[in-house]
């Protein structure tokens, strides 16, 4: 298939007080159309790092790209100018943010904050960016959109916000939607509405999609393809059920051990004991040696190299090396019972 | 909202009541009479005159009478000059006041929304420590200040502007950039704080994730947003006009009521120092209704909040 965007070796760095922290730290990664791809990690990953980098939307003068390029449609984002980003951010590359209740202007109706993007990229008149407005927000399911359209968004819940926020990002029909925790910030019963209409927006308009999340629970629900980053890095990439039923890499045993589920028998909720790498002076080796159970003395050393477990699976684990002793994961880590 | 509105303007009438009785009391409490300082007069002449204003009754006297003219909106006649009414002078002193007052609040407004925009958009800049150093001069300095420095050195030093009077557009320059100073000053302030607090919300990202560009979002989304608390503040800067400019018509001899309240003052003209009070007090009070309605009117999350309750 074709690749619509690809990542090559992308480092992001932070200057700060205290010096320079390497958020990302050479991420490589393939999306193909229409495909959808979710980034998995906890907290201080990388993940939202890598996907603001592709929007060219780090905070200025402090965050930037340090090397590696971001091929998009064979142009290299890295290395486009303000001017060329605009015309690709909201027509081919759009953003849904975290929390809907902080990302509309409180002071401006829905209908000109989904209008904004359709004049400048469609060159559309007022009346027929009205117009699309209401059937964008008829699109995302929001009744009386005809109504609604001239209301503001504090008069709109949680889920209706994100709704619109989700029509604000495919207003132009954009290749790439790059969705920020989309759900972290709704209600358990909203979040399963809204990755629905994800779902189904996906199979409408053919956009691929990047979900960046930390709950692997919308990555079954939504993604076709996962890369778990960790420390900067991608230590594993593989399709949703090599992840989910042959993981590879200790950090996902971990992360899919610490998923809550119903039918396990122990009462206690499953963590990953230590915290992640200082990431001012990442370690020499694997980022998560420090915190693995099977880590060897290699491991501190040196960065193990990405093996190819099958075409589409990749880990970065010392473990799969064939010198290694042979490790299974955990029994928590399990998903499903035995496959 | 007619609700609200006919509660805030009884409020209003109460307070006037309050104001007018505490300046009543106390303004007889000052010593001296009108009269006493004009030495050619005999006994009895005085006599006449304190009889004539209806100085000779008793204190409660005197106030219920001047509370029964008030109901009418008479304010009384000044002592200063025979036949003249309270009500006139302020009328023609309104004048020069206003103009100096409106002036002076749009030229501070402007510069210092463009100084505080400027400071935010080059956070930690020599221009943003610059801009937010005069802002510090500019409050703490009070206005009269400048007044005095302005008129010694563009008016006796440089000869650029007439020192005082007010006699055509060149006149008004120097009092109204005195009074426009503190304007400035807090605008900027305010402006810069909200300006960078508003630059970092996800909304801003939001509408640069759209492919707007940044001149376009910081003007649509980001000072838009960022003036909702200067017209919060626009308020009691307007009533800090209106006292500056008590001292500043003074200093630049501006025939406005401000001139005529202290000129009063020192008079003991109880009618003058009476009605300029209670005038400015019912300005203020307007001033804040004002505000407050109009705050509801740019900001959509208050209005809806007002209209429901």
């Amino acid at each position: 298939m074709e690749k619509l965007l690809e990542l090559d070796n992308l480092h992001v760095s932070f200057q700060t007080y205290g010096g320079e922290v390497k958020a990302v730290r050479g991420v490589s990664l393939s999306l193909e159309k229409g495909e959808s791809l979710a980034i998995v990690g906890e907290s201080g990953s990388g993940k939202s790092v890598t996907s603001k980098a592709v929007m060219r939307l780090l905070p200025n003068k402090i965050g930037s790209i340090k090397e590696g390029a971001i091929r998009f449609q064979g142009k290299d984002l890295a290395k486009a100018t303000e001017r060329e980003m605009e015309k690709i951010r909201g027509a081919e590359i759009s953003m849904i943010f975290q929390d809907p209740m902080t990302s509309l202007n409180p002071t401006m109706t829905i209908g000109k904050q989904i209008m904004e993007g359709l004049r400048k990229h469609q060159n559309m008149s007022k009346s027929e960016a009205k117009e699309r407005s209401i059937n964008l927000l008829k699109l995302v399911g929001i009744p009386n959109p005809e109504l609604r359209v001239e209301e503001y968004p504090h008069q709109f819940s949680g889920g209706m916000r994100q709704r619109v926020v989700i029509a604000i990002a495919l207003a132009c029909n954009p290749k790439v939607l790059i969705a920020d925790e989309p759900t972290t910030a709704l209600d358990v019963t909203i979040q399963a509405q809204i990755l629905d209409l994800m779902r189904d927006l996906q199979d409408k308009t053919g956009t691929a999609i990047i979900l960046i999340t930390h709950d692997l629970g919308v990555v079954a629900n939504l993604a076709q393809r996962v890369a778990v980053m960790y420390g900067g890095m991608i230590v594993e990439t593989g399709t949703v059920d090599e992840i989910f039923y042959k993981p590879k890499h200790p950090y996902t045993w971990g992360l899919l051990a610490s998923m809550p589920k119903l039918n396990a028998d122990s009462k206690e909720l499953l963590a990953i004991p230590g915290t992640p790498p200082d990431l001012m002076n990442p370690p020499k080796g694997c980022p998560f040696a420090a915190r693995c159970p099977y880590a060897m003395e290699v491991c501190l050393e040196h960065m193990p190299e990405a093996t190819n477990v099958s075409s589409s699976h990749k880990a970065a684990c010392w473990l799969l090396d064939e010198r290694a002793p042979k490790v299974e994961p955990p029994e928590a880590a399990v998903v499903g019972g035995a496959r | 909202m007619l609700r609200y509105i006919t509660k805030r303007v009884f409020a209003m009438f109460l307070t006037l009541l309050i104001i007018a009785t505490i300046t009543f009391f106390l303004m007889k409490l000052l010593p001296g009479s009108p009269f006493n300082n004009q030495e050619k007069l005999t006994e009895s002449q005085r006599y006449a005159l304190n009889e004539k204003y209806g100085l000779n009754d008793p204190v409660p006297v005197q106030y219920i009478n001047y509370l029964g003219k008030l109901a009418q909106g008479d304010l009384g006649y000044t002592f200063q000059f025979d036949g003249r009414t309270v009500n006139s002078m302020i009328a023609n002193g309104m004048g020069p006041s206003a103009t100096v007052g409106f002036e002076a609040l749009v030229f501070g407004t402007l510069v210092g929304l463009i100084l505080g925009i400027a400071a935010a958009l080059k956070h930690n800049s020599f221009i943003d420590y610059g801009a937010m150093v005069m802002a510090v001069f500019g409050i703490a300095i009070p206005s009269f200040v400048f007044a005095g420095l302005l008129q010694y050195y563009v008016g006796v030093k440089l000869g650029w502007l007439p020192v005082a009077f007010w006699n055509g557009p060149e006149y008004h320059i120097m009092p109204a950039f005195s009074l426009s100073v503190g304007v400035i000053a807090t605008v900027a302030r305010f402006m810069r704080t909200e300006m960078l607090e508003i630059l970092g919300t996800d909304y801003i990202l939001m509408a640069r994730s759209k492919g707007i560009s940044k001149q376009a979002v910081i003007i649509k989304h980001c000072v838009r947003n960022s003036m909702i608390p200067i017209i919060t503040i626009l308020g009691p800067m307007a009533i800090g006009l209106i006292t500056g400019s008590l001292v500043i018509e003074n200093i630049f001899a501006i025939p406005g009521i401000g001139e005529q309240f202290v000129k009063s003052i020192n008079l003991n003209d109880y009618p003058v120092i009476m009605g300029t009070t209670l005038f400015y007090s019912f300005l203020i009070i307007v001033i804040i209704l004002v505000v407050d309605i109009l705050y509801g009117i740019i900001d959509p999350r208050i209005r809806v909040a007002g209209g429901k309750s």
